[in-house]
């Protein structure tokens, strides 16, 4: 592999992906955004700053669906396959991000589109990933700003939620890796939103943020949302920028608004006798979404038509035609997706069936705001520990900044909702208001932060340090004996503390397991956000529900090496974040066979 | 004559603008393959060959995304005589929609002059007399006084999708069969 000449930001989203590069050699580089080549209509290649995160799978007889480099393709990436997702639902991949990190299926199993035709050869949420990251890739190679240096062999950083577990960052390692990116590395994207924003404020962000803040970043995409907070403190004279808590993980964004207003003004055409197909509820959605932005821009704007327009080629008469309203978008997405609640609201926990496409855990509320104020409850204490903050006095974790991410973010009435929200809370818990830090552009910022944060890197701006945002642990049986009818209790051992930083290994825990050799031995896995404290090792008999969240099951299949098949054998668990930031867990046995012996463990088994 | 050369920055624009222009635009890519095989001796602009068939490919696929994107073909090709006001104005509000934002992505279409309309405007010998049309009493020599009635467009930029595979040009919107 040649020297990296540019560092590459990718932000792989649930609906649109980016790219952004800067060239390494280059002081004065800034991050700019690569117009992705695409198909955008049969025989049209166009090159857009978005590649939607669509796959669509052509039929036999559609003939091929040639690119620039490739004249015998048989399947589309982007803007072609997301307007194929309209005509053709079967044949067409979305939100494979979203699949990615569900833990209740097998990522790696070909399940992708969840309804194919039996002629599609159905793919894996990791597959899916990877052919995006290979379309980014053959289309840079292409691209004459390449000057044909392949993409993987450029210093790539890649943009994944906060909210991501290890084992969805281990698979999105996985899907890089299969499109020959290897020389990769995750950044949360909130992170990439703060990067984004120190790129853009240059050496004004020094006024602009002071030791003592924690800044907020509320990140709403398309499909999922996520919150961070970053404090700054006081380090050898220097600023210094630490992430300090990280949400969980919401699958909940600006595409469900749309689809809100969608259903809203399907509602009131069908009530004048009007059916909708699925043609004309998705060009409604379009139509939705056309009208979201301006009315969410324009506080001034009182309605918005909506029209849809017949199937056929007779236009005239066949449009449907409706209007949404100030109203609607106050009472459906401010009301609905950012109620004004109180600080001590809380998610409802049962599922909504009305919104959501079947197979994927959509977040069970919508209310953006109650999200919020989970989280800000859950992460009161989180910067009580750092050096010059004062432990919280109050129920929240007190933001004295926000920074917003993602397209809903953009309207004004929708950053004022959050503000005016969260500054009631604040006042209420004893804490002074927050300030809003000026405006990136919401949906590139993260490839943009991504790729400057490859520019910090090499000490070229201040850098925001955190380490792991969650503690792991794996469920041990506690020896007690047997009852009928009730479950032995379950320990958790603390094998990965909060706050590993990338490279580094935690202290071997000195509690023993026994695995028994030559047959896959699984252990159940939890994470925690909260439990700061936590040492490898630390061994928890209780916690409360909302403490340890269960991911996937774990597995470790010991193989032999000269031991006897049955053989229970002590090993002890040792946690290391790799220099790409994915957690990697291995058992080291106690007596081992040969030099350095040591085994992987599975992150991402299928829920069983 | 040898020229400064150029930047990095300059250069790398100069080939992508250059790149796209070569693939769209095959008079300018005969120019430049010449200009690279004699590389010393920049040919002078060769006259225009006289009346060439014009090539209507990149109309009809102009042609092709406005009905993609917003049915404008449908829209223009219906007899709206029969129909009411709403009918008409419902179909053309959503072929306004997407449309306008289809023509928004492809052109950066400007006012010709800043002046708002109904303002004045005067105009000194030598404009350009095809970006600015004069009408009404219209006499004797420049500089011209007048009342400007239209801005004018003139596309700052305009691009097409580029076409890959053996598509033919002339199916504006292909037929549609629903399985």
């Amino acid at each position: 592999m040649s020297a990296a000449r540019f560092v590459v930001g990718i932000d792989l989203g649930t609906t649109h992906t980016a790219l952004a590069s800067a060239e390494l050699d280059d002081p004065a580089a800034r991050p700019r955004i690569f117009a992705v080549p695409q198909l955008v209509a049969r025989g049209a290649v166009e090159a857009r700053a978005l590649l939607p995160s669509f796959i669509y799978f052509a039929a036999d007889g559609e003939g091929p669906l040639p690119l620039p480099w490739d004249s015998a393709r048989s399947f589309a990436v982007g803007e072609y396959a997301r307007a194929r997702g309209a005509e053709s639902p079967a044949r067409v991949i979305s939100s494979a991000k979203s699949w990615l990190s569900h833990g209740g299926i097998d990522r790696r199993a070909p399940a992708l589109p969840p309804n194919a035709p039996e002629d599609v050869e159905r793919i894996s949420p990791v597959e899916a990933s990877w052919r995006y990251l290979d379309h980014l890739s053959e289309a840079w190679q292409a691209a004459p700003e390449s000057t044909g240096e392949p993409l993987g062999d450029q210093e790539l950083i890649l943009a994944v939620p906060a909210s991501f577990d290890a084992a969805a960052r281990d698979l999105t390692v996985e899907a890089a890796y299969a499109a020959g990116l290897e020389n990769v590395t995750l950044l949360e994207e909130p992170q990439a939103a703060l990067y984004a924003w120190l790129a853009a404020m240059g050496e004004g962000w020094r006024d602009a943020l002071r030791v003592g803040d924690v800044v907020l970043v509320i990140d709403i995409g398309g499909g999922t949302t996520d919150f961070s907070a970053i404090a700054a403190l006081e380090r050898a004279g220097e600023l210094e920028l630490r992430r300090v808590a990280v949400g969980d993980h919401i699958l909940l964004g600006g595409d469900n608004m749309d689809l809100a207003l969608a259903h809203q003004a399907r509602a009131r055409l069908e009530a004048k006798g009007h059916e909708l197909d699925r043609w004309q509820l998705h060009a409604l959605t379009f139509a939705a979404r056309a009208a979201k932005e301006r009315l969410l821009g324009d506080p001034s704007l009182e309605r918005v038509p909506v029209a849809v327009p017949g199937r056929g080629s007779r236009l005239v008469g066949s449009t449907l035609s409706d209007e949404l309203t100030r109203e609607d978008v106050t009472r459906v997405l401010l009301d609905g997706f950012f109620p004004e609640v109180a600080a001590t609201a809380r998610p409802a926990a049962r599922a909504r069936t009305a919104l959501t496409q079947l197979g994927l855990p959509y977040a069970s509320d919508a209310a953006i705001t109650k999200h919020l104020a989970s989280f800000l409850a859950r992460q009161a204490g989180a910067t009580q520990e750092l050096p010059g903050f004062e432990a919280s006095t109050g129920a929240l974790l007190h933001p004295t900044a926000v920074l917003f991410n993602g397209g809903v973010t953009k309207s004004p009435l929708v950053r004022e909702r959050l503000l005016s929200t969260l500054n009631r809370w604040l006042a209420e818990d004893g804490a002074g208001a927050v300030r809003a830090l000026a405006d990136t552009d919401a949906d590139l910022a993260v490839a943009r932060g991504a790729a400057y944060y490859g520019l910090v890197r090499r000490g070229r701006g201040l850098r925001i340090r955190g380490g792991t945002a969650r503690a792991y642990y794996v469920g041990i049986e506690s020896p007690m004996p047997a009852v009928p009818g009730l479950q032995p209790p379950v320990n958790a051992l603390c094998v990965a503390p909060f706050g590993m930083d990338e490279g580094t290994d935690a202290e071997l825990p000195p509690i023993e397991l026994g695995v028994v050799v030559g047959e896959p031995v699984s252990f159940r896995f939890f994470s925690s956000t909260v439990r700061r404290d936590d040492r490898a090792g630390t061994e928890l008999e209780r916690w409360s529900a909302d403490e340890l969240v269960e991911l996937s099951p774990i597995e470790l299949t010991l193989p032999a090496e000269g031991r006897a098949e049955g053989d229970v054998v002590p090993v002890r668990l040792d946690a290391r974040v790799t220099p790409v930031g994915t957690l990697l867990l291995e058992a080291v046995p106690l007596e081992p066979r040969v030099a350095d012996e040591r085994w992987k463990l599975e992150l991402s088994v299928r829920e069983t | 004559m040898t020229e400064p050369p150029l930047s990095f920055g300059a250069r790398l624009a100069l080939a992508f603008a250059c790149f796209f222009r070569v693939l769209f635009d095959g008079r300018y890519a005969a120019r430049v393959s010449a200009a690279a095989a004699s590389a010393p001796a920049l040919p002078a602009p060769e006259p225009e060959p006289e009346a060439a068939e014009p090539n209507v490919e990149p109309a009809l696929q102009l042609l092709a995304l406005l009905q993609r994107e917003g049915s404008l073909v449908d829209f223009l090709q219906q007899d709206v005589s029969e129909f009411g006001d709403a009918d008409v104005g419902a179909a053309a509000r959503a072929v306004h929609d997407r449309c306008a934002r289809a023509l928004s992505r492809q052109a950066r279409l400007i006012p010709i002059v800043t002046e708002e309309e109904g303002a004045t405007l005067t105009l000194e010998a030598g404009f350009d007399s095809a970006a600015i049309k004069l009408t009404g009493n219209v006499r004797g020599a420049p500089p011209y006084r007048g009342v400007v009635r239209h801005r004018g467009w003139r596309a700052e930029s305009f691009e097409l999708p580029r076409v890959v595979g053996e598509g033919d040009a002339h199916i504006v919107a292909p037929a549609e069969l629903e399985l």
